[in-house]
């Protein structure tokens, strides 16, 4: 018996319909008896006169080479031509990044996956920060305390965590 | 070269990082003389906007020093001094011969919404930004635009966002001679909507927001009626009250990152199911008048948000959004700053160098200090 899940399944692998042809506008009767060019809410942030009609048909700019990978929103025809490089997907995040590339900006799942690899790739972060052999300074890099006095903050970060851990064992211990 | 690196929700760094390079025939390489702190720019340090990936760089206003030119770049050349527009536009698409530079289809592989935005996360097209030494400026020959020799830089860099945005949320209410404005948020954008809401002929102007100074500048910068929202009871009320009918055009200068309901803040800001806290946008679909317009430039996320939509149907009401395409008002605000209309530069609280970027951030975000403006100055400057 076929379960909710296989139909759904099913239903995600039929290919979509082919576009419907389209309708000649000047075969409908009445087409653009009401038709007034002032009737524009979109005027002045939209000049239509630069309105080339329908579809992808201007000139591209030439493509930029993508040196690292980029994550393309699956609603785009083509790849724009330019991109930023910062920061390619990585790691468990980038595992994250790339599910939810393959859902569209519409899906709630793809910008809710999004926000779980912004949270994953936190502490992906301070993991390698660590690995770098570099302690994060919080007090710092929440703007808490001066740049100029990063030393001392960085001092304080170690004495303060110091504290907390022994205090942590010798609770642990009391408690044995 | 020295340049902001995000490490996560409320924590940024300067670090070192690799120079930026040439990577298409119409990029710029410019070093940067003067870079804001944009309150839309606290969205992505809150941790509200998806795919904001650590080690990025931030900041999309910015201005700087022509350093290096793509072979397609013609009409600039080393040494230029350019104000660059927050928008990255190619200027040929179907949407950029149209004006709709924030709508560029050319600049974005990673979402259709929006066009590419300078250090504005990957949903924004993952462009490293202008809170660094230097930055990558792509297509330098349509975008960036030479600063008159007349112009102070605090000025120009103030043109590359938040003067435009309010320039174009007063236009988008299509405000008639005499029509009653309300702004809420009194934030750089909020200020600049109700100071470009007189311009546009409106007869009276009122500030809504809940930070004292912000406020107490407002009355004096814009000039305007305010009034902190916790003092009036219910903002809509009041505002019917004080209008009789409702205000012919409300401003949306805020966005995800409102105060003022619990619901959303719970909703919105803590467990990020709605796509940030829309207090400002439910007030203004609630106390403008019916057929009136309701303006939004406070950014949102992508998702979605519980908003009144009813309200908006059944007052008639016409709502008009985007992000303000910089390329086309440059002209005329440049015009009204020369003609001293609006003094841009007045609303910079905060000067520091680049590398107390944390602390512009800190100082920004728990609204401390009195800042209203912070600008970051490289060294290299």
């Amino acid at each position: 018996m076929q379960t909710q899940s296989d139909r759904a399944e099913a239903a995600a692998r039929k290919a979509p319909p082919a576009a419907a042809p389209r309708i000649d506008p000047t075969t409908v009767v009445g087409w653009g008896v009401d038709a007034d060019p002032e009737n524009d809410p979109t005027w002045p942030m939209r000049d239509r006169a630069g309105d080339d009609g329908p579809g992808m048909n201007w000139s591209r700019p030439a493509l930029q080479t993508a040196e690292v990978e980029i994550l393309a929103s699956v609603e785009h025809k083509a790849r724009p031509a330019t991109m930023g490089t910062s920061v390619p997907p990585r790691g468990l995040s980038g595992v994250l990044r790339r599910q939810a590339f393959r859902l569209s900006e519409s899906q709630w799942g793809h910008w809710l996956l999004l926000i779980l690899a912004d949270r994953v790739n936190t502490v992906e972060g301070l993991l390698d920060d660590l690995g770098r052999g570099r302690l994060p300074n919080p007090l710092v890099e929440t703007g808490v305390v001066p740049h100029a006095r990063s030393r001392e903050a960085a001092a304080a970060t170690v004495v303060a965590a110091g504290v907390v851990l022994t205090a942590a064992v010798l609770l642990m211990r009391r408690r044995r | 070269m020295l340049a902001m690196d995000y490490r996560g929700p409320r924590r940024v760094r300067i670090e070192e990082k690799p120079m930026p390079r040439i990577q298409h025939p119409r990029d710029a390489i410019v070093r940067v003389t003067r870079s804001c702190i944009c309150g839309s720019d606290l969205h992505l340090y809150h941790g509200m906007v998806p795919d904001t990936r650590v080690g990025m760089t931030f900041g999309h206003e910015f201005c700087g020093v022509v350093e290096e030119v793509g072979p397609a770049v013609e009409n600039l050349k080393k040494g230029d001094h350019v104000l660059v527009p927050f928008n990255i536009a190619c200027g040929q698409c179907h949407f950029c011969k149209q004006g709709l530079f924030g709508n560029c289809h050319e600049s974005n592989p990673e979402a259709t919404a929006v066009g590419g935005i300078f250090g504005y996360s990957h949903t924004a097209g993952g462009y490293d930004g202008g809170q660094a030494e230097y930055a990558r400026v792509p297509y330098a020959d349509f975008g960036p635009m030479v600063i008159p020799d007349w112009m102070d830089p605090d000025d120009a860099v103030l043109l590359t966002d938040v003067v435009p945005t309010g320039y174009q949320a007063a236009e988008m209410g299509g405000i008639q001679t005499g029509d009653t404005v309300v702004v809420f948020g009194a934030g750089p954008v909020g200020l600049l909507a109700a100071r470009c809401a007189w311009l546009f002929g409106a007869g009276r102007v009122i500030v809504i927001d809940h930070h004292e100074y912000r406020l107490d500048f407002a009355r004096d910068y814009c000039p305007a009626e305010v009034y902190d929202f916790r003092e009036i009871g219910d903002p809509v009320v009041f505002l019917k009250k004080i209008t009789d009918i409702g205000a012919d055009v409300c401003i949306d200068a805020v966005g995800a990152d409102a105060s003022g309901n619990a619901w959303h803040t719970l909703f919105g800001k803590k467990l990020k199911l709605e796509a940030g806290s829309a207090v400002p946008l439910h007030w203004a679909i609630n106390s403008v008048k019916k057929g009136g317009v309701v303006s939004i430039v406070g950014v949102y996320g992508p998702t979605g948000n519980m908003v009144p939509m009813g309200n908006v149907v059944n007052k008639g009401i016409t709502i008009r959004a985007n992000q303000a395409a910089v390329k086309r008002l440059l002209p005329r605000l440049v015009e009204h700053v020369r003609e001293g209309r609006i003094d841009p530069k007045r609303i910079i609280t905060h000067r520091l160098p680049l590398e107390e970027v944390a602390e512009g951030y800190h100082l920004f975000s728990s609204k401390l200090d009195g800042c209203i403006k912070p600008v970051l100055i490289p060294n290299a400057a």
